[in-house]
């Protein structure tokens, strides 16, 4: 890797590594007795743990998308215990902890515009805060750890009910080793109107991040969650595997944003799914920027009548980058509706594909879905490619799927230079322009992040 | 202000222009004419330096220094404008977030300030309040690609603005809302260039000086009398007497 990129990656500073406790690389089942030993978990706990593990062990790895040949299971550490105990202020915090957050602007963040907020540092939650505010009216936001010692009954009932270690191999390898994510749960007609954050970071070489989320929105609540990602850059790989699970009762809606801006060396396989009932509203808007390979199809199953899912992305593959994204949508019951809008963006011999999956039902009458992929490719080097697979068993559906290819023309960016842009804010205005639809849908911090990251992305080719 | 000289360009390797001497002072208005394919819109890429339009010989020279190899960006940011002759269209990207881009880089403004500016140049040009939360010349029809090359030209005030038929596809109500408003945008410290194929806008807006152009070079150049010439007789006598030289 060049010490261009590098300077360029604005997250790839790193911290020294230090921690508590380091679990052994490679995964064994030694390692997940360990990891479930420290931190004292209850054995039903542990038993889900080692079951998922042999499902793990099992599974043949996915073969149908991209290449993970050179991720290397034995070389990974499972599980970094970063600090003993987790802060009650940022100021609890050792400072080389804290100042990593406070670079990535997430206490900025709380106070200005926050309703509370988590931050995970390698294996575990390090900080955790929810206003007063919400706690009040019986809001949960604690990281899954604590929540499976404090609310075991809740977790106990919904772990694994959404997304089932049996899915896949990696939510099975996350059902084994998973430590930290978020666990949210909304009382009925609450409504959290302003975001609940999470920030994950991987900071040690060669570590794996697996954190579990957990979101529970009772009939008629409202929850909008944001999670950001980043990591410092290494030669070797890292690898994060999270597995998130929603449950949307009747009449609720949650919104999921995700902004991910991995160094390119971080493996990002992530399995995200939602349960929608009868008219409850499931949205996922990501932003996927960074990573070596990312594997990500958030997916609705809606289960009941009436319910409503959009899944919005943007995927940006630069060098050496393959973005693998998309999303499902499961038409479950009748009269349910589905919108997947994808954007993507290849350049510099990055590749990046859609992939997703639209079923209609037998019993999803008066069902519609639609479909729309745009591509934007900057060179002949780079890559764009779409897998949409649609079942259909009811007739009475409406369905509609449209895809596009562009470039940027040489007239657009003459146009724009006469007007006094450089080549590269031509580039980063075009581009802008192309994610648009999305980007709109961002919180507008989080929309003004996206556009500089991805400036950023273009800044290390176009002069 | 601009002095071009003895300038050749090429296209695709073929000569298009092929000797043109201007010179272009503060604070006046001139026409070029000229039948189609002669090289009046090269002449206007060449100026905004377009880089598939070569220069073969001669140079562009704005305020005594020469830019003939500036990037379109640096020449833009002298104070040289092309309203196109067809706007592109830049999807996702408002009109008035485009505006705002543009005029930040000549001198930063405040929000407010710019919404009132904005504001002020929309009703000169007669355009109605949406106008500007629409993606830049996207699915605009004709006339308003026009109205929003000159309401570019409105905000930035440029010290050289090159109009590349600027008349065409307008109706007679928009071709006298863009003549007003360049009009009214036209100042002492501006200089103007009408490239137009139809004398019609010449009479909305009277040129100090008129060059008419066949082949790549100019072969007549005149007052507002030239003009009214060829209101009357076309291009093809200026071709017959030049043909004999």
């Amino acid at each position: 890797m060049s010490d261009k990129i590098i300077s360029e990656y604005k997250y790839g500073f790193k911290d020294p590594e230090e921690y508590i406790f380091r679990s052994k690389k490679g995964l064994s089942r030694e390692t997940i007795e360990e990891i479930s030993w420290i931190k004292m978990e209850p054995e039903w706990m542990k038993r889900f743990r080692l079951k998922a593990y042999e499902i793990f062990i099992s599974k043949p790895m996915p073969s149908w998308g991209p290449d993970l040949s050179e991720l290397d299971f034995n070389d990974i550490y499972y599980y970094i215990k970063p600090v003993d105990k987790k802060g009650a202020s940022w100021e609890d915090l050792p400072t080389y902890i804290r100042n990593t957050f406070e670079k990535l602007g997430v206490p900025e963040a709380e106070r200005k515009y926050l309703a509370g907020i988590s931050a995970q540092y390698e294996s575990e939650s390090v900080y955790n805060n929810l206003k007063k505010r919400w706690e009040n009216q019986g809001v949960i936001f604690v990281d899954t750890d604590t929540a499976v010692r404090e609310y075991p009954e809740l977790v106990k009932q919904y772990i694994g009910t959404v997304v089932p270690p049996q899915d896949n191999k990696f939510s099975a390898l996350n059902s084994a080793v998973w430590s930290g994510g978020s666990f949210i749960y909304v009382p009925k007609n609450v409504h959290v109107d302003i975001p609940l954050q999470a920030y994950f970071r991987i900071n040690a070489q060669n570590a794996g991040q697996f954190e579990r989320t957990l979101i529970i929105a009772e009939e008629g609540s409202y929850l909008h969650y944001i999670e950001g990602c980043t990591a410092p850059i290494y030669s070797t790989s890292s690898l994060h595997s999270a597995v998130v699970e929603i449950i949307v009762k009747r009449g609720a809606r949650v919104r999921y944003t995700t902004i991910q801006n991995w160094s390119s060396n971080v493996y990002n396989l992530v399995t995200k799914r939602a349960f929608a009932y009868e008219d409850s509203i499931v949205e996922w808007v990501d932003g996927n920027l960074g990573s070596k390979v990312s594997m990500k199809y958030p997916s609705v199953y809606m289960y009941g009548k009436g319910a409503r899912a959009e899944l919005l992305s943007v995927a940006f593959a630069g060098k050496g980058q393959h973005q693998d994204v998309g999303g499902k949508v499961l038409h479950l019951a009748p009269y349910t509706s589905s919108n997947i809008i994808s954007k993507s963006i290849s350049k510099d011999g990055g590749r990046s594909s859609y992939r997703g999956l639209v079923y209609i039902d037998s019993l999803a009458e008066g069902s519609r879905a639609s479909v729309r992929c745009d591509a934007l490719i900057f060179d002949e080097y780079s890559r764009s490619d779409t897998y949409p697979t649609m079942k259909i068993r009811n007739n009475n559906v409406l369905l509609s799927h449209e895809a596009s290819v562009s470039k940027i023309t040489e007239e657009q960016l003459f146009y724009l230079t006469s007007r006094g842009l450089t080549n590269l804010e031509a580039n980063a205005m075009l581009v802008r322009g192309f994610i648009e639809p999305i980007a709109k849908e961002f919180p507008l911090e989080y929309a003004v992040e996206l556009n500089r990251l991805i400036k950023i992305q273009l800044e290390e080719t176009i002069g | 202000m601009l002095d071009i000289e003895d300038l050749h360009v090429e296209v695709e390797g073929k000569e298009i222009l092929r000797g043109i001497n201007l010179y272009i002072e503060k604070g006046k208005i001139y026409a070029i004419m000229g039948p189609n394919g002669t090289g009046k819109s090269t002449l206007a890429y060449t100026i905004a330096g377009h880089h598939r339009y070569k220069v073969n010989k001669g140079r562009i020279l704005f305020k005594g220094k020469d830019i003939t190899n500036l990037s379109p960006t640096e020449r833009a940011r002298l104070g040289i404008f092309l309203a196109f002759q067809y706007p592109i269209e830049i999807p996702g990207v408002t009109v008035a977030s485009f505006l705002r881009t543009i005029l930040n880089i000549k001198e930063n403004i405040s929000l407010v300030k710019f919404n009132k500016l904005l504001k002020e140049k929309m009703s000169l040009l007669e355009i109605e309040e949406g106008f500007a939360k629409r993606y830049l010349n996207d699915g605009f029809s004709g006339g308003e690609k026009k109205k929003c090359e000159i309401l570019q030209m409105a905000l930035i005030e440029p010290e050289v603005v090159i109009l590349d038929e600027i008349d065409s596809g307008l109706d007679v109500d928009a071709l006298k809302v863009v003549s007003n408003g360049i009009k009214r945008v036209f100042n002492s410290n501006m200089s103007i260039i009408i490239i137009t194929h139809y004398s019609r806008i010449l009479n909305y807006i009277e040129p100090d000086f008129v060059y008419v152009m066949m082949n790549g070079k100019f072969v007549a150049s005149g007052k507002k009398d030239l003009v009214n010439a060829i209101e009357e007789r076309g291009y093809e006598w200026l071709e017959e007497v030049n043909s004999n030289v």
